[in-house]
């Protein structure tokens, strides 16, 4: 079985790797560029921990070869902070509401949220949980996400943050 | 979980891809959004030796008006059909649909070509076909043919496609306007298979129906035309006596596996239910 060299452009930066055709991009991602914020949950498409953004499409990187990246932009959770550290919205929103506990679904999350938040930058509450339906999560029954999520949408369209009535 | 070895292949037309599957036989599959195939490569439940990847082939993409029919290039992703205003315009039926398809990310790669092709009697678009009526467009070594989704499905992953031969199309008749529509999907959670699901198009006149066509998911080892149901209703104005014969139709062509999504009985009876929850919603959608 040949290998193929593929290249992909990760988080703004060249990758390059002679690879065998079976390589899963979450391998490729983790085991080849050590990019280890991609997690590996339930290993069977359900649970969302390994989605990262691939040509503007959140893709669960469980679920596809490296070799079907060729040529793709592929943005990872370690590229979501500014250079010099400063959070992204998401990344903030999820501190400031407590959107995490064990925190392993997080850069799923975050980088759903992502895609869904330049897709629809406004999201009511029911949009924002149907758009991370494919994202489980074990410990905060995800109310502190959705918030963590409406944050970022408010801050990102500078706007302040009011909390929903409960 | 590591899939076994394979070669890939990428071709860019699907004269290309249909040449490399006549040359390199048995051992190649077509590899379209991936989503059904890769899992079970990661299993080793499926181990093809050379894959033959369509995500190069852009005329496989895209939807078009063509006379009184839409055409769905096969590598056309849900949510591609999701976005489509053609779509939501003149079927707006598969929007309801693929929005009820497993989750965001799976609608992303996952296409309309590959869920009506493989044969699993889980995906929610092969019923739907058989409702519209729809056509599938495939193309071997010997040239093109025409596969009608009503007899395309001949039970779990056995399907009247061939080794060698592509689905490349799906050419759908547009219902007529003001058609009323509806997809009920009973599934446990999302991202699930259904328990049971039914399809209903019609078209009504002078308050009685004058159209009907019903499919159901996931009650049987293929997908299901439910065709003396939908006639029952017609001429009818969708009295609760007329809805309880037409679900004893549909109920009787049932023939569910027993597992994790309920006794065979229980998922008769579910089926049932859609069906007369699919009319109803059809009925109060319509526009005559």
């Amino acid at each position: 079985m040949a290998k193929a060299q593929i290249s992909m452009t990760v988080n703004g930066r060249p990758a390059e790797a002679l690879v065998e055709p079976r390589l899963l991009l979450i391998h490729f991602l983790r085991d080849e560029l050590g990019l280890t914020g991609p997690h590996i949950g339930c290993d069977t498409t359900h649970c969302g921990a390994c989605t990262v953004d691939l040509d503007g499409k959140s893709v669960k990187s469980c679920t596809m070869f490296a070799i079907q990246a060729n040529g793709a932009q592929v943005r990872t959770i370690e590229g979501m902070a500014a250079a010099d550290g400063t959070l992204h919205a998401l990344q903030e929103g999820f501190r400031e509401m407590h959107g995490l506990q064990c925190g392993f679904c997080t850069p799923g999350m975050i980088m759903r949220a992502w895609r869904l938040l330049q897709e629809n930058p406004k999201p009511s509450e029911e949009e924002i949980r149907f758009g991370i339906s494919g994202n489980l999560c074990r410990c905060t029954g995800y109310q502190n996400i959705v918030k963590a999520i409406r944050y970022a949408a408010a801050k990102l369209a500078g706007v302040p943050f009011e909390e929903a009535a409960e | 979980m590591i899939p076994g070895a394979f070669d890939y292949h990428r071709p860019s037309s699907v004269a290309d891809a249909v040449a490399l599957l006549a040359r390199l036989g048995a051992d190649a599959r077509v590899l379209a959004g991936g989503h059904s195939l890769i899992p079970m490569m990661k299993l080793r439940l499926a181990t093809p030796q050379h894959l033959v990847d369509l995500a190069g082939v852009s005329e496989l993409r895209g939807v078009r008006a063509d006379g009184a029919n839409i055409v769905i290039g096969a590598m056309t992703t849900q949510h591609e059909v999701i976005g489509s205003d053609l779509l939501s315009a003149k079927i707006p039926i598969l929007r309801e649909t693929a929005l009820q398809i497993a989750d965001p990310q799976v609608r992303y790669c996952g296409t309309i070509g590959g869920n009506v092709a493989n044969g699993d009697p889980g995906n929610d678009m092969p019923a739907v076909m058989m409702c519209l009526g729809a056509t599938y467009e495939v193309r071997g070594p010997s040239g093109t043919r025409q596969i009608a989704a009503r007899s395309y499905y001949q039970g779990t992953f056995v399907t009247a496609l061939k080794a060698d031969e592509i689905v490349t199309a799906i050419r759908i008749p547009a219902p007529a306007v003001g058609h009323g529509h509806a997809y009920e999907k009973l599934k446990r959670k999302i991202g699930d298979y259904a328990t049971a699901a039914a399809a209903v198009v019609l078209t009504m006149s002078g308050g009685k129906v004058a159209s009907c066509s019903i499919g159901l998911t996931n009650v049987a080892d293929q997908p299901l035309w439910a065709e003396e149901a939908g006639k029952i209703v017609v001429g009818s104005s969708l009295d609760a006596a007329t809805i309880k014969k037409a679900v004893a139709a549909a109920e009787a062509i049932t023939d569910p596996a027993s597992d994790t999504r309920g006794p065979a009985a229980y998922r008769t009876k579910v089926a049932g239910v859609m069906v007369a929850r699919a009319l109803a919603r059809a009925r109060q959608n319509a526009k005559a």
